[in-house]
């Protein structure tokens, strides 16, 4: 799926590495959390799983191709295999909610496929009713299950979350953390970055998991106390 | 140009259309761009045609004729002018040559004197015009037997005035192809910087759209369809204001000349019309050029 071989990442020009000596397989079907402190590199690190930066040295592929490699294009295919869950969500603020989750669909020249899926997934993260609503009159919780469905709706392959529940209640972020662990029980690889402990807890007891730490720039297996 | 990639955005592509937001600012700005800079390129249009007709009328009345004029004392004229005749009948490439009539000098002589000039008790000299026929004839030749047989004969080959009057229309007609080209420059640059505009105001799109996997191609064709269909529809209306405005213009009739030529003739209405067009292709090229450097620019 996603391979990273002995990946650094610096910012700018002859800034100090904020990622060194990365390596990760995320193999079909794993679940895979990724902690650390504020500023460790979880988005980053995220970033460079979907093609969204390049990394300084070291390989990263995606889907066997090696990022080096890839133009933009190719990047733009690899990302309707992987869905992508933002903290701040991200949307086209002048389209409805419906429009928002169909769009990876209608991107891809394939928006004959939201008829009957769309109306199902809308049901599955509970928003049939906000369907026509715009994405600024949504709750926080509202816009990750809608952020959730738009990266999910084109069946990918993996999706990466970014602090899915930075922004929900516990109610709602363990709403969020069933969605995404019945995703994994339909085969989807899964990984989120969070530094939320008590989630990754909950999720240990419903699915086996991995727990990554990004700790003095490097990524560690996090220890059995989580 | 990729004419595939021109036709597909005329074609549509709503869903295309509908991400990007509906803008103020920069489509009322390439509207009106557009409209002015169309407006613009008709009378420049108008003017290069109507100079190139002017050098051609100029080119090929004067080309094909001369004048001789016989200065002599008033009891020597008719005497030269037959004289004159007699040689201008015998010169290879004159195909005919007559003596104008008192009448005839007299409208010449009208625009500068007014009717009724009494020319037969005037010191003017006498005029004849040479038609020349398909070989043209050799003036100075001509002159050598006309300074021998008819001493107070003067040829004029109309050939002293005529070049600079052809190359000033010649001129004028480079200049209004010029000014098209300046024109076409200026719309593209300025439909370039409010795509720019657009594109930078829809950063926040463009990063949701990369994330849900829309090509960079994709991503430029929402920014260009609405680009080039204002260019065209500003355009349109800037044409069709030029064409009216032209076609409007006061005929004078044939004293005002240049002035009053300044208009379309026949076929050449059709060119203004290819304005829009242009517009269009400039609006699409300058867009998609400046849509995919911006998004090549981006991470």
């Amino acid at each position: 799926m996603i391979e990273l071989e002995n990946v650094a990442y610096s910012y700018g020009y002859g800034g100090g590495a904020l990622l060194s000596e990365l390596s990760l397989k995320l193999s079909p079907g794993s679940f895979h959390f990724l902690t650390g402190p504020s500023g460790a590199g979880k988005t980053t690190f995220l970033k460079l799983c979907y093609g969204a930066l390049r990394p300084t040295s070291g390989e990263v592929q995606i889907f066997g191709k090696d990022l080096r490699g890839m133009d933009r294009d190719d990047i733009a295919m690899a990302r309707r295999r992987i869905g992508v869950v933002h903290q701040d969500c991200q949307f086209l603020d002048h389209l409805s909610v419906a429009e928002n989750i169909a769009l990876p669909l209608a991107v891809s020249g394939q928006e004959h496929l939201a008829d009957g899926n769309l109306d199902e997934l809308m049901a599955w993260v509970g928003l049939t009713e906000r369907a026509n609503a715009l994405p600024a009159e949504l709750s926080g919780g509202e816009r990750q299950r809608a952020a959730l469905a738009r990266a999910v709706i084109m069946s990918p392959d993996v999706v990466l979350a970014d602090e899915p529940t930075g922004n929900v209640d516990w109610e709602m972020s363990q709403r969020l953390l069933t969605l995404l662990v019945e995703l994994n029980r339909m085969g989807k690889t899964i990984m989120i970055a969070t530094h939320d402990l008590s989630l990754i807890r909950a999720a240990k007891a419903q699915v086996q998991a991995r727990v990554l730490r990004i700790s003095n720039k490097r990524l560690q297996l996090a220890g059995a106390d989580l | 140009m990729k004419l595939p990639a021109f036709a597909s955005l005329l074609a549509g592509d709503t869903n295309a259309d509908r991400v990007v937001p509906p803008t103020g600012v920069s489509a009322r700005l390439t509207l009106l761009v557009s409209g002015a800079m169309a407006f613009l390129a008709v009378f420049a249009l108008a003017l290069s045609l109507a100079s190139g007709r002017l050098a051609t009328r100029w080119g090929d009345e004067l080309a094909n004729g001369a004048t001789l004029r016989i200065s002599a004392p008033a009891d020597q004229v008719a005497a030269q002018t037959q004289a004159a005749l007699r040689v201008l009948d015998t010169t290879p490439g004159v195909g005919a040559a007559r003596a104008l009539s008192q009448d005839e000098q007299r409208a010449l002589l009208e625009p500068w004197f007014g009717p009724d000039l009494p020319v037969e008790d005037l010191p003017i000299p006498q005029l004849i015009e040479i038609i020349e026929s398909d070989g043209s004839f050799d003036p100075a030749g001509l002159r050598l037997r006309l300074a021998a047989e008819v001493p107070g004969a003067v040829l004029d080959d109309h050939a002293r005035w005529r070049r600079p009057l052809v190359q000033a229309a010649s001129r004028l007609k480079l200049l209004g192809l010029v000014s098209i080209g300046l024109i076409t420059l200026a719309t593209a640059a300025m439909i370039t910087l409010a795509a720019n505009a657009a594109l930078s105001a829809n950063a926040q799109v463009i990063a949701v759209l990369r994330l849900v996997g829309a090509t960079d191609r994709y991503i430029a064709r929402a920014f260009v369809r609405r680009f080039t269909l204002r260019a065209l529809t500003g355009a349109a209306v800037g044409t069709a204001l030029a064409m009216i405005a032209v076609a409007l213009l006061p005929d004078a009739g044939e004293t005002a000349g240049f002035l009053t030529g300044l208009s379309f003739v026949g076929p050449h209405w059709i060119w203004p019309l290819m304005v829009p067009l242009l517009a269009a292709i400039v609006a699409f090229v300058a867009t998609r050029t400046a849509a995919l450097r911006m998004l090549g620019g981006l991470s």
